[in-house]
């Protein structure tokens, strides 16, 4: 067994029966190389994409939020003037209290709504002007870890991870050892034929996880993806995270944990009733 | 691929199975393909009907012979029969004996036999040739050469009521199987409004993954038109089999002379499954893209 596999197993933490298992399957440097190119070359996020590929004048800028401001009806305004950028490859946290406005930002950033006034550009395109048809394409490039997971309980836990496949369009024979191998590097090897309500918890939450990564999106969003973990599950999830952010994915992470956003070092987003009052290091005004 | 488990893997639908509300649905929907091949049924059976009529009513003609002074009733009668016998066009004419005139208006003036000073009006009845048969002023002109005095029924105005009952007959029919397919459709509408609410998770987790509202809405499309196949199998066998008892039991009898139904017109529920799966895949998608677009 190679270090480097070794390195990566060990820094994932996964459970040990998983990571035996690995050590069984990665007979060579291919396999973990496969293992990093599965994240690192483009999938259903970006090459059969051709409608809706990146802007090559804004490369410098995964998303952008102009003076965006949200209001549910008439009740009052859930995110107010809020402007910030972030580069690709970079991760944030989004804090706050509960009310904050960080389901509101995560919404308006995977488009389930739409600012009421401003202006946010996605991979350069304005998501306000993308129209119905192409929208989908856009959504694609983006990976999405729900508060309450969202896991479809009607199918296993490895249909489950293979959604974004399918719907974008790939043979099965083209992504089944994709999908299989995600869900042992998530730990859930032996879980793959499982439904969700057998599921506990934290694989519900890497379940929900794999789901959103296996697309191989541009960015990554996750709101409150610790919130029902424990903290030694949580501290597992947030290296995952790490993990494929040092693989290229630029991530987002919805959270009140305090503690972890601390534990990480990274840059923060800082909500409070709607208005976003501090930024960490790597977030522009 | 190493995984055995990976490669026995095959994509489950994205739409649970079944559905509790399916059993009353497939009822529903294969109770109206039922009726509607009923009245497939009826269609035909009332045109062979009609046809038969007409037929028989086209392929003849009546003579009201009027005998001149000098001549007796029976004679004029024969001699008509005669001239009309040998038109191009008729293929018999004979004169009816005056017992069977008496039974022909006896429903109008009852028992007249006794009566035998009554001027009672000769017929020939004449049998045309169904593929070129003779005009009724070809008839009539036969008759004046051989200075016969008689009028020429071509029983024109029963065939145009005939005629006008069918087309009634088609247009009734023909509308209520427009109704009957028409709540189908309304049915499956509502039915996939009904399933979309239900499987609204479904519906945005698979929206907000990338999927485009046509992906979503052809689950239902294709869920439905298979449900309703299924339930167009089960009317049309159903009908089938209705008629399959009316031909047989009604035999050379005489619900078979009014509703005429042979084998063959059971071919016409076959099209039934596939008809009612296009109904229900056109309802349930026009359906499922307009609510998708609501719920997302």
């Amino acid at each position: 067994m190679p270090e480097a596999d070794l390195k990566i197993l060990a820094y994932l933490e996964l459970p040990q029966q998983a990571v035996s298992k690995r050590k069984d399957r990665l007979a060579s440097w291919s396999d973990i190389c496969d293992m990093h190119s599965f994240f690192r070359t483009a999938g259903v996020g970006s090459s059969p994409l051709t409608r809706l590929s990146a802007n090559p004048f804004a490369t410098d800028e995964v998303l952008r939020f102009d003076d965006v401001s949200l209001s549910y009806g008439r009740h009052a305004e859930a995110l107010r003037r809020i402007s910030f950028h972030l580069k690709p490859g970079s991760f944030h946290f989004i804090t706050g209290a509960s009310g904050a406005g960080k389901s509101s930002l995560m919404k308006l950033i995977y488009m389930a709504v739409k600012p009421t006034t401003g202006r946010i550009e996605l991979f350069g395109h304005d998501v306000s002007k993308v129209s119905a048809r192409d929208l989908p394409f856009l959504r694609r490039r983006v990976g999405v870890v729900f508060q309450d997971f969202r896991l479809l309980d009607h199918l296993s836990a490895f249909d489950n991870a293979a959604v974004p496949l399918r719907i974008s369009g790939r043979k099965p024979d083209s992504y089944r050892s994709d999908v299989a191998e995600l869900l042992t590097w998530v730990g859930l090897h032996d879980r793959m034929n499982a439904m969700p309500p057998t599921l506990a918890g934290g694989e519900k939450q890497r379940l929900a996880i794999a789901r959103a990564v296996v697309g191989r999106p541009e960015i990554l969003l996750a709101d409150e993806p610790t919130g029902n973990l424990d903290a030694d599950m949580s501290e597992r999830i947030l290296k995952l995270f790490t993990q494929l952010n040092r693989l290229g994915t630029t991530v987002l992470i919805a959270t009140h944990d305090l503690a972890m956003v601390a534990r990480s070092g990274m840059p923060v987003l800082h909500l409070e009733a709607g208005r976003l009052i501090r930024r960490g290091s790597g977030v522009e005004r | 691929m190493s995984d055995p488990l990976a490669r026995r893997w095959r994509p489950a639908t994205f739409l649970p199975e079944s559905d509790n509300r399916d059993g009353s649905l497939t009822f529903v929907v294969s109770t109206l393909c039922f009726l509607a091949c009923l009245m497939a049924l009826t269609v035909l059976a009332t045109n062979r009907a009609v046809n038969t009529w007409s037929d028989q009513l086209t392929s003849q003609a009546t003579i009201i012979v009027r005998p001149r002074a000098n001549e007796t009733p029976d004679l004029a009668a024969a001699r008509a029969a005669e001239a009309l016998a040998g038109v191009p066009g008729v293929t018999e004419a004979h004169a009816l004996e005056r017992a069977k005139v008496e039974a022909l208006v006896e429903p109008w003036l009852g028992d007249i036999s006794d009566l035998k000073d009554l001027p009672i009006p000769r017929l020939v009845a004449v049998d045309l040739d169904n593929a070129r048969p003779a005009a009724p002023s070809t008839l009539a002109a036969a008759l004046k050469v051989r200075g016969i005095d008689g009028i020429v029924d071509d029983h024109s105005i029963w065939t145009r009521d005939i005629a006008k009952s069918a087309s009634i007959i088609r247009w009734v029919c023909g509308g209520v199987f427009l109704m009957i397919t028409a709540s189908a459709g309304a049915i499956i509408a509502f039915a996939t409004r009904a399933g979309l609410l239900a499987r609204r998770e479904v519906v945005e987790v698979l929206h907000l993954t990338g999927a485009e509202n046509l992906f979503i809405a052809r689950l239902f499309q294709i869920r439905f038109a298979q449900l309703s196949a299924i339930a167009g199998a089960l009317g049309a066998v159903g009908a089938a089999g209705v008629g399959a008892i009316l031909r047989l039991t009604a035999g050379g009898g005489e619900l078979t002379h009014a509703i005429p139904i042979l084998w063959s017109d059971l071919l016409a529920v076959a099209p039934c499954p596939l008809v009612a799966a296009l109904v229900a895949a056109i309802a349930a998608r026009v359906t499922a893209e307009r609510m998708i677009s609501e719920i997302t």
